[in-house]
């Protein structure tokens, strides 16, 4: 085999590593009744694709080849191990009757089982999202530490916890009925929606967007809409990472400093996007069941649509934060809300929303709490209150380019108040 | 089948004399739900106050329950249930919910040789 045809049979082994990882995963693990024998046997058989492939080209179908081959994999080191007396089935399956299925006609999606057993509630948040990457996406235990900047010792510690709790509690092998599916389905899209804030905004670094998590986020999440047409919520996460992250590429300047939103260069939004995800949001509110993913992402497609941040429909935007919070009691809703009241009815009014949010306490060490305040403050003229606010918000964020941003703002304070008060 | 250990945890000193009257009729009709929901209460104990625990560290001895805190341990059971999920639907029905909490815990199984 030539070396172009070296590469080429790499590429379609990586193609398939990113688009059937989940899906030969999660058909394996029902095999394997166990996940570290899954994972070990479905790596396995990406190793073995690689001499197959050049061998025998790539199969027509990649994901149904590892499939069979993984779960052939599987199945020798049950029977090895039976030989030294059956361990006990790790992964629970409570569906008998789809148990005595013959594989291969096993055609309903694993991928759904392994989504919800991976975000189940048992599960701590952190455990949740890092089982989700690890057993979902296929990213390597490394990789996921740096995302989430702990040590690969740490993370490795985290993922195998997290197996063990799974098969040691029997957290079941299953999609949840549908008494409990709202719960549920709920749990698994807070785990997507936070990969991609991790990534749109790496809590701390030099990088605003780990375009990688983004990607991932947005996958699975399209992942989940086909596997889930049905579920309005689906359609709202998708519809909010899209119109989100359409933005991307206007977050930051050309010298890498942060450009919020009334300063971003509309005529480069993704277009496309954004219009993916307003039909989105329109095809979740037609449902009648809207929830906090599709009003959180009609905010921003109103944003989308608007010319500019002075005529934005800013009375519209205040309604969806009103539902919004309405459904998702939150203080971050309340602090975003505060803007949009700014908007309406000025800054005083807003200021009185923050006064009322500081109280509650729950945003103790939230650094968008003073850089809202200092930027009210600011629009109001009342320079020394708000230079002091922006240093509040500057000793609570790591973030180098938001650190930037508010020191810029802060400098203008102080120039502004020190002009003041030589006039005064 | 998997065998659960479920603590029952009430405000100290969870007196089980003490107990209301509605509560009182909450526990009798929780062995029944159990069942419906696919379960099994293996066996299962109440615990006398708090106030009359003992609790031994190195060797001294102190009055009181091991860890102070504002809910302690006031019984035990041990569920049989086919797996967490079912486990869990039958524990967040436990009365002590309420103004306590439960936890539940897979009980050990020596791994076959």
């Amino acid at each position: 085999m030539s070396d172009g045809g070296t590469a080429a049979v790499e590429r379609a082994v990586a193609d398939a590593h990113r688009r059937e990882w989940a899906f030969v995963l999660a058909a394996t693990a029902r095999v394997a009744g166990d996940f570290d024998v899954a994972e070990e046997c479905v790596q396995d058989a990406y190793v073995a694709a690689l001499d197959a492939w050049a061998r025998d080209g790539v199969p027509r179908k990649p994901g149904a080849w590892l499939t069979a081959t993984a779960k052939r994999k599987a199945l020798d080191v049950l029977r090895r191990e039976r030989v030294f007396r059956s361990k006990m089935r790790l992964l629970v399956e409570p569906d008998e009757a789809e148990m005595d299925e013959t594989e291969q006609d096993a055609v309903p999606d694993d991928r759904l089982r392994l989504i919800f057993t991976c975000c189940h509630p048992a599960l701590a948040r952190e455990a949740q999202v890092a089982l989700t990457l690890r057993l979902v996406c296929g990213v390597s235990t490394g990789d996921i530490a740096r995302a989430f900047l702990v040590s690969e010792p740490t993370m490795a510690a985290r993922v195998t916890r997290a197996k063990k709790k799974i098969s040691a509690a029997r957290i079941p092998y299953r999609v949840p009925g549908a008494s409990e599916l709202p719960e549920r389905l709920d749990a698994a899209l807070t785990v997507i929606h936070l990969l991609y804030t991790t990534g749109h905004t790496a809590p701390s670094g030099t990088d605003l967007v780990r375009a990688d998590l983004v990607d991932r986020a947005l996958n699975l999440t399209r992942m989940l809409l086909a596997l889930m047409p049905d579920e309005p919520e689906v359609r709202g996460l998708l519809a909010l990472l899209l119109v989100t992250d359409a933005r991307r590429a206007t977050r930051t300047d050309a010298e890498g400093r942060l450009l919020v939103l009334e300063d971003q260069d509309r005529s480069a939004w993704d277009r496309a996007a954004i219009d993916e995800g307003r039909r989105l949001v329109v095809d979740a509110f037609r449902t009648g069941r809207v929830g906090r993913y599709a009003l959180q992402a009609a905010i921003p497609s109103l944003h989308a649509v608007a010319g500019s941040y002075a005529t934005t429909d800013w009375r519209q935007v205040l309604r969806l934060y009103d539902e919004l919070l309405k459904v998702w009691p939150s203080p971050v809703v309340a602090l975003n809300r505060a803007v949009a009241v700014s908007m309406v009815r000025g800054p005083d009014a807003a200021l009185d929303e923050i006064e009322i949010l500081e109280r509650d306490g729950r945003l103790a060490g939230y650094h968008y709490l003073p850089a809202v305040r200092a930027d009210l403050l600011r629009r109001l003229g009342r320079h020394r209150e708000s230079a002091t606010a922006y240093r509040a918000a500057l000793d609570l964020t790591d973030n180098e380019a938001e650190r930037e941003f508010l020191a810029a703002r802060l400098a203008e304070a102080v120039d502004s108040g020190s002009d003041r008060s030589s006039e005064g | 089948m998997a065998q659960y250990g479920i603590f029952i945890y009430s405000p100290a000193p969870a007196d089980p004399m003490e107990l209301t009257p509605d509560y009182v009729e909450l526990l009798d009709r929780y062995a029944a739900q159990v069942e419906e929901l696919g379960g099994q209460i293996v066996t299962g104990f109440a615990l006398q106050p708090s106030t009359t625990a003992t609790a031994i560290r190195g060797d001294v001895v102190t009055d009181g329950p091991f860890v102070e805190a504002k809910e302690v341990v006031a019984g035990f059971f041990v569920l049989e249930a086919p797996d967490l999920d079912v486990a869990l639907r039958i524990a967040k029905l436990n009365p002590a919910t309420r103004d306590g909490g439960v936890e539940v815990r897979p009980l050990f199984v020596p791994p076959a040789e």
